[in-house]
């Protein structure tokens, strides 16, 4: 270890904190049928792979989001075996690389573990996944790492994300998204499910990371060696993919439906899909009948630009 | 040499928030001059200490500054549990600058009025920030009348340019004029917003056409709450008329204390009932149109490239967020703008200190590394001896990811990652 810590960190050595969704709902559902679990863990393991041999410094950090709960699944630097990589694959002696292995083992006890916690109240079963606890240790795991000192890998996290958005997360994805973008690590979102997610949307936007959402499923590889690979400094000079357009629509506080109009509590800015007497989350009672923007309109018309 | 630097923030910033209690102290403060201050304050010589072999090192502060963070927790999370948090949020504020001759003085380097017009434009910044859905408009005083150099508005950049367009100063100020006018604009704003007013004063008098006092009591009616930053000594009005209208008066000592006294005003502050009146305002979120796209946006009238937001209602097409629908009237915004201050209105709880070595329950690996950066709890060189628990989740965390939780990322992620919390949480 002594002569790679002594070594500098160039701008091209990066910390990628890899989100990988592993919600069985999703597996098993008809939306996931072009790829499946088993296809999508062998095109992450050679993306893996390919950071952690683009420079021996680089580290990747995996956290599993499942649908009841999210673990660290692998870290490159506490890793007993990463360093022997290369050593492994020249003798020739195994297919895949060492590290593989143990990815592959603390995923099935993760995955068990995930099941067993499921049966508890069987029937919430809908289909999202806890994108915010993920999110929420990716961005602990990051600030460890820069607590360290000025010298770091440069850290950015990508979602590998096939579940559609929980609503109830809604207050946790932001404030993570906004940590995030205060922190200045990038979020990139590559999503493998059937429909757009909007919560990745907006972190990506915000946060200054890629959103993409392949195509062709069996090509996953390709798109994450191409697009998600390079580091943060080698993007500046690449054509990375323009985001399709960003969801900035809102979940309602009382129904936690995704709604594109609705009404804001002036006190405390929660939505609510209907005019209600009597703010539910801070408990302020509305005056007169609900203004409409008619009231601004007349003093906001004046102004010139 | 980074947590250093850390760490002397850090000090600072614990050392701002100690000083709205010991307002007593701060008499005692102030009979010292500015290089006495600046030994006092910094204290340089503290922060080292000797090892065994005799060598000065800088003392290790992290659990004292943790115990510090632990005791303003504490603080928020009780008062915000004896009450509902109410914050205005959405605020309507004019800041008025005093741009009369007193304001070429040059006891703030290089001149009073360019320390103002700096520590402003940081402050509009910093008030957007915090205050997403709130607006700003610029007045300036000068030759014993006041103007406006900017209509109320949501756009920090265009307050900016015009601010810095007009530096010049000259003949009196008159304060009745400033509030004449102040009044005038914010009365036709709609009464769920709250009316504030900054005075940046440079003047020792007010050169006034009428009664003053009849203004103030005309602002008081308004509820416009009026707060006066001094840039010279105390003078009788400016107290009166923060007291009568609610407002906080001070006087800047150095351009620090200018900016602190200053950015105080950029959280939102609790909303007072009798100030503005709840209500439910309706909105719209339009949706980001993809880049690229070409389409004719209603704000200029002509065709843009890419970036852009439709409304929901009309499809009409606007460049910026937060605005007002030319066609169909909505008010719209970009939900982001309101989820950044969610985290007022959900604070997590904050953690139980526990000391870790009985926890050692079954060699369970969870209870040995920290929930949320995994660092290894049992490691001597964190030194401090103890770790925090989440009371909902049970989740052990190291105290640097403690802090980050509570400052920064307002999230727990133990209970994040349960699904059972989850659920609880949304239906209660
Ligand atoms: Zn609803
Ligand atoms: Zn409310
Ligand atoms: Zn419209
Ligand atoms: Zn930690
Ligand atoms: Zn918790």
């Amino acid at each position: 270890m002594a002569p790679i810590a002594s070594k500098l960190y160039t701008d091209d050595v990066s910390l990628v904190v890899l989100l990988l969704d592993t919600n069985p709902y999703f597996w098993t559902s008809s939306s996931s049928s072009s790829l499946s679990f088993s296809h999508f863990i062998s095109h992450v393991l050679s993306f893996v792979n390919s950071i952690l041999l683009l420079n021996q410094l680089n580290q990747v950090v995996i956290i599993a989001t499942g649908h009841n709960t999210c673990g660290y699944i692998y870290d490159s630097s506490l890793s007993s075996v990463s360093s022997s990589i290369s050593a492994n694959e020249s003798s020739g002696d195994a297919k895949m690389p060492a590290f593989c292995s143990e990815v592959l083992k603390s995923l099935e006890d993760f995955v068990k573990n995930d099941e067993s916690l499921s049966s508890v109240d069987a029937g919430n079963g809908v289909g999202s996944s806890l994108l915010s606890g993920s999110l929420s240790m990716a961005l602990c795991y990051v600030q460890r790492v820069f607590r360290t000192g000025p010298l770091h890998p440069q850290p950015r996290i990508l979602c590998l994300h096939g579940s559609p958005d929980g609503p109830e997360q809604y207050v946790a994805v932001m404030n993570s998204i906004f940590s995030a973008q205060r922190s200045m690590v990038p979020v990139d979102s590559c999503v493998i499910g059937a429909q757009h997610s909007a919560f990745l949307q907006q972190a990506s936007y915000i946060t200054g990371g890629v959103y993409l959402k392949p195509q062709y499923l069996d090509g996953l590889f390709q798109y994450l060696s191409t697009v998600f690979a390079t580091d943060l400094h080698s993007r500046k000079f690449i054509q990375l993919p323009k985001p399709v357009g960003v969801d900035f629509r809102a979940s309602c506080f009382c129904h936690k439906n995704t709604i594109d109009m609705g009404y804001i509590c002036s006190v405390c800015l929660s939505i609510f899909c209907m005019p209600h007497k009597k703010c539910s989350t801070c408990g302020s009672e509305y005056g007169q009948a609900q203004s409409d923007a008619s009231t601004l309109s007349g003093q906001k018309r004046k102004e010139p630009s | 040499m980074n947590s250093i630097e850390h760490r002397a923030v850090s000090n600072s910033r614990g050392r701002r928030l100690n000083r709205d209690e010991d307002e007593d102290d701060e008499d005692e403060d102030n009979d010292m001059s500015a290089w006495e201050k600046a030994y006092t304050d910094e204290r340089s010589w503290e922060s080292l200490q000797e090892d065994e072999s005799g060598l000065l090192r800088p003392i290790d502060n992290t659990s004292i500054y943790h115990a510090q963070y632990r005791r303003r927790i504490r603080s928020i999370s009780s008062t915000s549990t004896s009450a509902r948090i109410q914050k205005g949020l959405i605020r309507y504020i004019y800041v008025v600058m005093d741009f009369s001759r007193a304001a070429a003085e040059m006891d703030f380097k290089p001149s009073r009025m360019a320390v103002v017009a700096k520590h402003v434009e940081a402050f509009v910044r910093e008030f957007f920030d915090q205050n997403p859905l709130s607006q700003i408009g610029l007045v300036a005083i000068k030759d014993g009348v006041s103007h406006c150099l900017t209509d109320m508005g949501g756009s920090p950049e265009s307050h900016i340019k015009a601010l810095m367009k007009k530096l010049e100063c000259s003949g009196d100020a008159s304060l009745q004029n400033a509030l004449e006018l102040v009044h005038e604009c914010l009365n036709q704003i709609p009464s769920y917003g709250h009316r504030e007013v900054i005075i940046l004063y440079s003047a020792l008098s007010t050169c006034d056409p009428g009664d003053i006092m009849e203004t103030i009591q005309k602002c008081k009616k308004s509820k416009i709450r009026c707060s006066i930053l001094g840039l010279s000594a105390e003078m009788f009005i400016c107290k009166h008329i923060c007291q009568e209208t609610g407002g906080s008066y001070a006087i800047a000592l150095d351009e620090f204390h200018l900016k602190e006294l200053l950015l105080e005003h950029a959280p939102p502050p609790p909303a007072i009932a009798e100030y503005a009146i709840a209500n439910l305002i309706k909105m719209g979120f339009p949706q980001r149109a993809a880049e690229g796209v070409v389409s004719i946006c209603v704000c200029h009238k002509e065709a843009k490239v890419g970036a852009g937001y439709t409304c929901p209602k009309c499809k009409a097409r606007v460049c910026e967020l937060p605005t007002e629908c030319r066609i169909c009237g909505l008010t719209l915004v970009s939900s982001p703008h309101l989820a950044r201050s969610y985290h007022h209105l959900f604070p997590i709880t904050p953690f139980d200190e526990v000391s870790f070595p009985n926890r050692k329950i079954a060699g369970q690996k969870s209870y040995e590394t920290c929930f949320g950066c995994m660092h290894n709890l049992m490691d001597p060189g964190t030194g401090s001896g103890y770790c925090v628990t989440c009371p909902k989740c049970k989740k052990y965390f190291c105290l640097d990811c403690d802090i980050y939780i509570h400052e920064s990322l307002h999230n727990c992620p133990g209970c994040e990652s349960l699904r059972h919390s989850n659920s609880i949480n949304a239906g209660g």
